[in-house]
């Protein structure tokens, strides 16, 4: 509300025409349309003289103008506002009648600001009209400018900034421009992970999406809702189910008039993007996957007609499922079933589609092994693998993960599957991956990560708290003989439930990494970024 | 047949010389007597005559520098609508790179010896070509050093190193296998040999090697391998258990003997951990930089 009444308040300097369509565009926005041009140019200008307001805030010299501003102010702004105002009168009209009366900060601020505006109008009018003169004026107020020009600015992805307050109102502004729903993160959060979120799947941030959503596609709000609910997951089965939304988001789309495809459907596709990342923070894999569907989408000629350049973005998108994913899984098993030889124990954890892909190959090549599936909670996902290859008729044991050292004498060689591949040579893989690795190494184990080179990504990550996932804390809460005891967790104040997605395996404990270009070591990562870099 | 012949006669005349070189000198003169009307055709009696000189001596070295000799020679444009002109460019570059590995051991040599320094007190395995021309030019440095070898059985090949060491006046010792553990406090450093370097940066080479290697990383000593480029191969073992088969015991044994587990293999692996530098043609590299460079050579 702040918000749009500092709006508001700023309008007060323009006529009442203006506000009128101000109006609109704020009763247009709660009504969910998408805002024409127009309309968005507008708010952009209204936002943009709003942070300048902010940014200039010069000292005690100006102030007594302020006050008397203020003063002259304050008692015209309820009278301006109550008839500018149709869309949300009680609030505002309460807002307003509390800055007259805390008069002190807040209306000072802004008084100020107005203030300083239109002294800089005066300024820089006179500088248009003397220029010699206005010259030293204007430079006065560009060395402002170019000092924060000039520091080198480390943007950090918002995604594991969530304990800094700024980052979080950039994010509210960026997603309220986009029309994309803020999720709210939910539960007593561990210290040690205060800066990442933690969403609940009882609130799915789809609820607060009106219906019909004219601004995100269906096929974008269902895939969302499939990703928070946990319906799809695993690295490879999201990415094919983003390319194959986006598909039907390209099939869907019609240029509007005066725009180029190559240009407008990028910038149709940036909601989409954030509004996914809200119901599930983006892996490594579906974000190479956008940067090469941004890449073909501006690489479209613009003489291309409309239905040619879509025919060809649905061919690149099929294209690179198949080469990156489906073809590439074919050659890693050709290679991977070099490295299974017959009598060997192999232990899998969790489920990776990868993996047990290799396992079902290998036993109809007529090798003789047998698996034991390491799992965990709380999502024993290494339940599903192990119905797989039990399908497949593969000999197989179950182990929960404490059991792991017990089991080790016995293993020949220990597969694993990756989310992704840091550009430093550690793997990030699924919680409880390290440890693996980690009791492997100590009985002398071989360890063999098998990834697809488009999860290789040139992030630098060496521990696990940096860039992390935290699943629905409820998850961790089970009943057993009828008792559920961490029912009312959130009432024990000192009391906090993690539930962790992620890990780093650091590339000591890996000996071998079986992508599609052949068996590499951990090290030779960026070689592999490079040379792909190179073919690009 | 004549092939294996003159791989053999070549080993005979010139016993300093790598096994690698005289495959290679040996495919060179294969291709120059070829009577293939094909480019493909070609390739394939490369490729037969390369299994064919495997066959004959079985070391990681002639396998690895059959292939790289081929991927020489044919990473080039072979356009040319005439075969004998595009067989006068292979036949060019086959002299190029023969040329280039004759040259390599003598690089080796030069990069290496600098990391001797005066007093030092070397322990090396078994009989190594590389490691003998290292010495040598540690030597005409005026360098002051003394050599442990060991005996490494069963070819008693360490006893072969001591004498070529004995001859260039260089203070050389030989020691029991077993005494390695023994003589580790002594020595400042150990050099060996190799006979192929795998793309995970380790290498494999006379049985004894990874002893050694275990044995100097205990005590805390720099364990180095000079090696030339052709050496590099395209394996990737795991463990011990996962080296081919057709490397760890002499050709005349694969064919002869059925139940290969009697048998005592000939070559061990040294896994990368265990290895401090590796001296090549290339440059001094770090264990993991041998997967940078495999990936250079051969894609």
């Amino acid at each position: 509300m702040a918000d749009s009444d500092g709006r508001q308040v700023v309008s007060i300097n323009h006529s009442t025409e203006e506000d009128v369509k101000l109006q609109e565009v704020v009763q247009a926005k709660c009504e969910g349309k998408e805002l024409t041009k127009e309309e968005k140019q507008r708010l952009r200008k209204e936002k943009k003289q709003h942070k300048k307001n902010k940014k200039d805030d010069r000292g005690p010299p100006e102030k007594e103008k302020e006050k008397e501003k203020a003063s002259v102010l304050a008692p015209s702004k309820p009278a301006t506002q109550s008839p500018a105002h149709k869309a949300a009168p009680v609030p505002v009209n309460a807002s307003a009648s509390e800055s007259p009366v805390a008069a002190e900060k807040p209306a000072k601020s802004k008084a100020e600001q107005r203030a300083e505006r239109r002294a800089r109008q005066d300024t820089e009018r006179a500088s248009k009209q003397g220029k010699k003169e206005g010259g030293q004026q204007s430079a006065s107020s560009k060395p402002k400018a170019t000092p924060n020009e000039l520091q080198p600015v480390k943007r950090l992805p918002e995604h594991i900034q969530v304990d800094d307050p700024a980052a979080l109102k950039k994010l509210a502004k960026k997603l309220e421009r986009q029309q994309v729903p803020l999720r709210s993160d939910y539960g007593y959060k561990v210290s040690l992970f205060s800066h990442l979120h933690q969403y609940s799947r009882k609130n799915p941030p789809t609820q607060q999406i009106s219906i019909p959503a004219t601004v995100i596609h269906p096929s974008i709000v269902r895939l969302g809702l499939q990703y928070s609910q946990g319906i799809i997951a695993g690295s490879n089965a999201r990415s094919v189910a983003l390319l194959h939304a986006f598909k039907q988001v390209i099939q869907d789309y019609s240029t509007p008039p005066n725009e180029e495809l190559s240009r407008d459907l990028v910038n149709k596709l940036s909601p989409y993007i954030s509004f996914l990342s809200q119901c599930r923070p983006l892996s490594a894999s579906m974000g190479n996957a956008i940067k090469y569907i941004k890449k073909e989408i501006s690489n479209i000629p613009s003489q291309c007609k409309e239905e040619e350049a879509k025919r060809r973005l649905q061919e690149c998108i099929d294209s690179y499922i198949n080469e990156k994913i489906i073809l590439a899984s074919e050659a890693i098993s050709k290679y991977a079933i070099e490295k299974i030889s017959d009598g060997d124990v192999i232990l899998v954890y969790g489920c990776s589609s990868l993996v047990n892909h290799i396992l079902c190959e290998a036993f109809e090549k007529q090798r003789k092994f047998r698996v034991i599936v390491v799992d965990s909670r709380p999502r024993l996902e290494g339940r599903e693998a192990l119905r797989r290859l039990v399908k497949k008729g593969i000999r197989c044991t179950y182990v929960l993960i404490s059991a792991l050292s017990y089991i080790l004498p016995e293993v020949s060689k220990v597969f694993l599957g990756a989310h992704a591949l840091l550009a430093n040579g550690y793997v990030m893989s699924r919680v409880g991956t390290s440890q693996i690795a980690l009791v492997a190494k100590a009985y002398n184990v071989p360890v063999l990560v098998c990834c697809e080179t488009y999860k290789f990504c040139e992030r630098v990550q060496t521990d696990s708290f940096e860039s992390n996932e935290l699943d629905d804390p409820d998850d961790l809460i089970v009943t057993r003989n009828g008792k559920t005891h961490l029912e009312n967790w959130q009432t024990v104040k000192s009391l906090g439930l993690l539930n962790l997605v992620y890990d780093v395996t650091p590339p000591d404990f890996v000996d071998l990494v079986i992508t599609d270009l052949g068996m590499i070591p951990c090290t030779s990562v960026p070689v592999v970024l490079r040379v792909k870099n190179v073919d690009q | 047949m004549e092939l294996v012949e003159y791989f053999r006669a070549q080993i005979r005349e010139d016993p300093d010389v790598a096994s690698a070189v005289a495959a290679i000198r040996s495919l060179l003169e294969f291709l120059k007597r070829d009577q293939s009307e094909t480019i493909l055709g070609l390739r394939e009696n490369m490729t037969k005559a390369i299994h064919r000189l495997e066959e004959t001596d079985s070391s990681v070295a002639v396998s690895s520098g059959g292939e790289l000799f081929l991927r020489f020679i044919s990473l080039t444009s072979l356009e040319h609508p005439d075969l004998s002109q595009c067989k006068n460019v292979m036949i060019e570059r086959g002299e190029l790179f023969l040329k280039k590995i004759s040259l390599s051991r003598g690089k080796v040599g030069k990069l290496c010896h600098t990391f001797i320094k005066d007093g030092a007190k070397i322990l090396t395995h078994s009989s190594s070509r590389v490691v003998l021309k290292v010495l040598e030019n540690a030597a005409a440095d005026n360098k002051r050093f003394t050599v442990y070898v060991t005996e490494s059985q069963p070819d008693s090949a360490g006893k072969h190193m001591a004498q070529k060491l004995g001859k260039l006046n260089i203070p050389v010792m030989v020691v029991l296998d077993a005494a390695v553990g023994y003589i580790m406090e002594k020595v400042d450093l150990v050099i060996v040999g190799a006979e192929g370097v795998v793309e995970s940066g380790g290498v494999i080479n006379k049985i004894g090697t990874y002893q050694m290697a275990v044995c100097s990383k205990a005590h805390n000593k720099p364990f180095y391998v000079v090696s030339e480029s052709f050496k590099f191969v395209r394996l990737y073992p795991l463990n011990q258990q996962d080296v081919p088969d057709r490397f760890k015991y002499k050709a005349d044994i694969l064919k002869t003997v059925k139940d290969l587990n009697q048998e005592h293999p000939m070559i061990d692996y040294t896994p990368p951990s265990l290895i401090t530098l590796l001296f090549t043609d290339l440059g001094v590299l770090t264990p993991s930089a041998v997967s940078d460079e495999l990936i250079k050579l051969y894609l």
